[in-house]
């Protein structure tokens, strides 16, 4: 298994490489630029910025620069819109905030998802599994952009419980979470109540009522195991997204995470804050699919290592 | 996973949603006791170093900030006092001394002088600090070239300390609306010796600006900056004029969604939005009257078109589309925020209202059009109409499009781009016809009629008329305010005739205000000074 992950982390590097490369290239490919403004200003104060961040260099030798900072310093440069503040600093002020409510959405999405789905599955083609897909369906269907402003008008607003928005107190968690979170749940519980139909007309489930093992502990103990295995490769990218925050959550409840940053910085054009983001996205959903692969292996006894 | 795990997860999960239920809301930042004003600021700021940013909502907390010379009067039009208690005019307008005020005082309790300005402009204008701002500061003699590296000899250069409270500005031109202009925050002064300690003067974005080491000169200090969630300043101890501040705290929060920041209001987390929705505007104008704002706002909406490609390389096509849009029917019908419509381009002035006119003749527009040869729009080109991605923007676009196809017979396609792309677009005539806009900086038509010079950086519709040219530069060197007005004039005129853009309406700033706030009065240039503002019940 070590041999395994290790394999896999090497694989990482030039996949890394590659997409920083291609990154880096693109973004001198699209127009518009980080200065461009409505305002224009004159040629000569545009060279000068251009200049100030070293822009006015060969394309190889901004990008080896480049490279250079992030492997000797871990220095990903700074932003061109911010001009006060470090990618650095953006993503370890902004990333904990989209991980914490990334983390309780991801708790509402497996806790509502996981129960709907084995709900439906255990009855399934009774009243409880009806009702189970339908809420399921509405919530796949409920874009979040309607969701959330929907749950402020109610809870904010009309019952005036919580606030509109804003990140200060726990309060301030509970509906953006939600909003998020609900989204997830849905895809969850149709792929749990699928994988875990499929299992439970398997011969082995047969074999443990037979050998009267309690409903229960057939659905829970037996069943279950195979049955999130759908859910599980689905949760790796899944959890990568989550975390590093959507924009249309943050935006809608001011919440200052890393999602609004990442989509604000490729309209601002910021490129080091674009790359950083991205670079940081991408190692977290090749971590996390390795991840996945190793709970895969571990559910399912037919998979290996190799 | 087994059964424990998921127990394990069933529990937490259940004591997490419990709170969702009976939360009880956490109340406002209590607003009886301290004055705290919750100040909807639409973009997070880039920086609150006035020598590094080019903002609105920067402007807005750098002046709570800093202090210029002269600063916005309760009217919210006049000059009041800044940091120079008075000044006298040379007769030619040229030279301008300050008397800057004894008590004047950077919030680090160190006296303000005169040499701060100087030294201040030196680092606005230093080429290396790539300070977007700098050409503000070209009225000043020797500016321009210092600038632009063509000199580096700053003594060269129109501002001078006479002493610690006497401060000499020295202009190329005449410039009527210097004083009006020195209210913007290119003009402030900041505090060098202490940037100069946070890694040099030469450096944008160092830790200068954060709480704790930032220092200004203005009614409010720094006490809390929090990116993308709130900016917090307090009142200042050491303000010359800190009797006259009336608010505790202000809290600038960055909403860029319209959407969101109205929800903020209505829940009372805002006393006032940067804008309102346009499907909100009728709900508060029947409900909300008291809390509806529109104000008159120096800025005009236009359509700019590229002439040097056919067909709008011909001026009877650029006439006939000027004028069959109703352009009343798209202020009351569409827009709903008292927009007046714009027959001419610069937005009118207590002081300056064009004469010229665009007339609205459908009539005249099909014959202009049939005379340049497409009469009833046969053979006309393929035409796109570009606009920057934005449901209002696409609304206008599309009663135009009708209009144009009703009254004249043409087809255009509207064709929408995302910011950066349709920026470039326009920079680099990649475009037919493209929506524009533009706020003027200073109350003067300069900072409009500036914008159809010949190669000028904002032009970018390859128009050129050397009678046009002229008259801007005799505006500039014009000894008096008549002579001044009548080249603007003849401008006004010559852009009407000829057309290189389509104005559309003048804006108004829409928004909603929570009635507490007091002394908040419209201002055609928002340069508000904070300290006239106040909360009461």
């Amino acid at each position: 298994m070590f041999r395994f992950i290790a394999r896999r982390l090497l694989q990482t590097i030039p996949v890394l490489l590659v997409l920083i490369t291609a990154s880096f290239l693109m973004l001198r490919l699209v127009p518009g630029g980080p200065f461009d403004s409505e305002k224009a200003t004159t040629p000569e104060i545009k060279h000068n910025l251009e200049a100030y961040y070293g822009f006015d260099q060969p394309l190889h030798k901004q990008f080896f620069n480049y490279l250079g900072n992030i492997v000797l310093h871990g220095d990903l440069g700074r932003s061109t819109k911010y001009s006060n503040r470090t990618v650095n600093e953006i993503i370890a002020d902004k990333f904990p905030v989209s991980l914490e409510l990334g983390a309780w959405s991801l708790l509402i999405a497996l806790t509502i998802g996981l129960s709907a789905g084995i709900l439906a599955a255990v009855y399934k083609n009774t009243w409880a599994d009806y009702v189970t897909s339908g809420i399921v369906m509405t919530g796949i269907c409920v874009p979040t952009f309607v969701l959330g402003p929907l749950l402020v008008l109610a809870f904010a607003i009309h019952f005036g419980w919580l606030s509109a928005s804003g990140w200060y107190v726990w309060q301030d968690r509970v509906l953006p979470a939600l909003t998020l979170g609900i989204v997830y749940a849905a895809y969850i519980a149709r792929l749990t109540r699928g994988g875990m139909l499929e299992v439970l007309g398997q011969d082995y489930i047969r074999t443990a009522r037979a050998k009267g093992a309690s409903e229960t502990r057939v659905v829970l103990r037996h069943a279950l195991r195979g049955g999130l295995l759908p859910v599980v490769a689905f949760l790796g990218p899944a959890i990568a997204g989550i975390i590093t925050g959507s924009f249309v959550i943050e935006t809608i409840f001011q919440i200052p995470g890393l999602g609004r940053e990442f989509v604000n910085s490729a309209f601002n054009r910021d490129r080091t804050l674009i790359l950083g983001t991205v670079m940081l996205y991408a190692v977290l959903i090749i971590a996390l699919n390795l991840v996945v692969d190793v709970v895969q292996v571990w559910l399912n006894p037919k998979l290996k290592f190799d | 996973m087994n059964t424990r795990t998921f127990g394990i997860l069933f529990v937490c999960a259940a004591l997490a949603g419990l709170p969702s239920g009976c939360a009880k809301k956490e109340t406002a930042p209590a607003a009886t006791l301290a004055k705290i004003l919750r100040f909807g600021n639409g973009a997070e700021p880039q920086d609150i170093d006035p020598h590094a940013v080019t903002g609105v909502s920067e402007g807005k907390i750098i002046n709570a900030l800093f202090e210029g010379l002269v600063a916005e009067d309760p009217s919210g039009i006049g000059i009041a006092p800044g940091v120079a208690e008075r000044w006298t005019i040379s007769d030619d307008g040229l030279v301008y001394t300050f008397h800057l005020r004894a008590d004047a005082q950077w919030s680090n309790g160190l006296p303000l002088t005169a040499s701060d300005f100087v030294h201040s402009y030196q680092r606005m204008l230093t080429p290396s600090l790539a300070s977007e701002y700098a050409y503000k500061l070209y009225p000043l003699t020797g500016a321009e070239a210092y600038n632009k590296g063509a000199s580096t000899d700053f003594s060269q250069v129109g501002v001078k300390a006479l002493g610690d409270h006497t401060l000499k500005l020295t202009l190329k031109n005449r410039t009527p609306y210097l004083l009006q202009d020195l209210k913007h925050y290119a003009w402030f002064p900041v505090p060098v010796d202490v940037i100069g300690k946070f890694g040099g003067l030469a450096r944008k974005g160092s830790a200068w600006t954060r709480p704790g080491n930032f220092v200004g000169n203005g009614p409010f200090i720094l006490k809390e900056w929090l990116p993308n969630q709130r900016l917090v300043v307090t009142r200042s101890p050491t303000y010359w004029d800190h009797a006259t501040v009336k608010l505790d705290e202000i809290d600038f929060m960055p909403v860029e969604d319209g959407d969101t920041e109205e929800r903020m209001f209505r829940s009372g987390q805002l006393d006032k939005t940067e804008s309102l929705p346009l499907e909100k505007i009728a709900v508060y104008k029947r409900n909300y009257p008291m809390m509806y704002r529109e104000d008159p706002f120096y800025g005009v909406y236009f359509y700019r078109i590229n002439v040097t490609k056919p067909p709008f390389n011909d001026v009877r096509v650029r006439r006939a589309l000027a004028m069959c849009i109703d352009r009343e029917a798209i202020v009351s019908d569409i827009l709903h925020g008292g927009q007046k419509p714009a027959w001419n381009f610069t937005p009118p002035t207590p002081e300056f209202e064009s004469s010229a006119r665009i007339p609205y003749d459908v009539a005249e527009a099909q014959h202009l059009l049939a005379e340049a040869g497409y009469p009833e729009g046969k053979n006309f080109p393929h035409v796109e109409l570009l606009y920057n991605t934005s449901a209002s923007h696409r609304i206008i676009a599309e009663a135009i499009q009708q209009m144009w196809k009703t009254s004249l017979g043409i087809d255009i396609t509207l064709l929408n781009q995302e910011w950066k792309v349709y920026l470039d677009s326009q920079n680099t005539g990649n475009y037919q016809l493209a929506r524009a806009g533009w706020i003027g900086d200073y109350p003067d038509p300069n900072t409009f009629l500036d914008l159809w010079t010949t190669g000028g950086g904002n032009n970018q519709t390859g128009w050129s008329n050397a009678t046009y040219d002229d008259l801007l530069r005799s505006a500039a060197s014009a000894t008096n305010d008549t002579e001044r007005a009548t080249d603007y004039q003849q401008m006004e005129q010559i852009v009407a005739d000829e057309l290189p853009v389509i104005p559309i309406y003048f804006y108004t700033h829409v928004y909603a205000l929570n009635p507490k706030v007091k002394g908040w009065v419209p201002q055609l240039i928002d340069n508000r000074a904070w300290k006239w503002i106040d909360l009461a019940e």
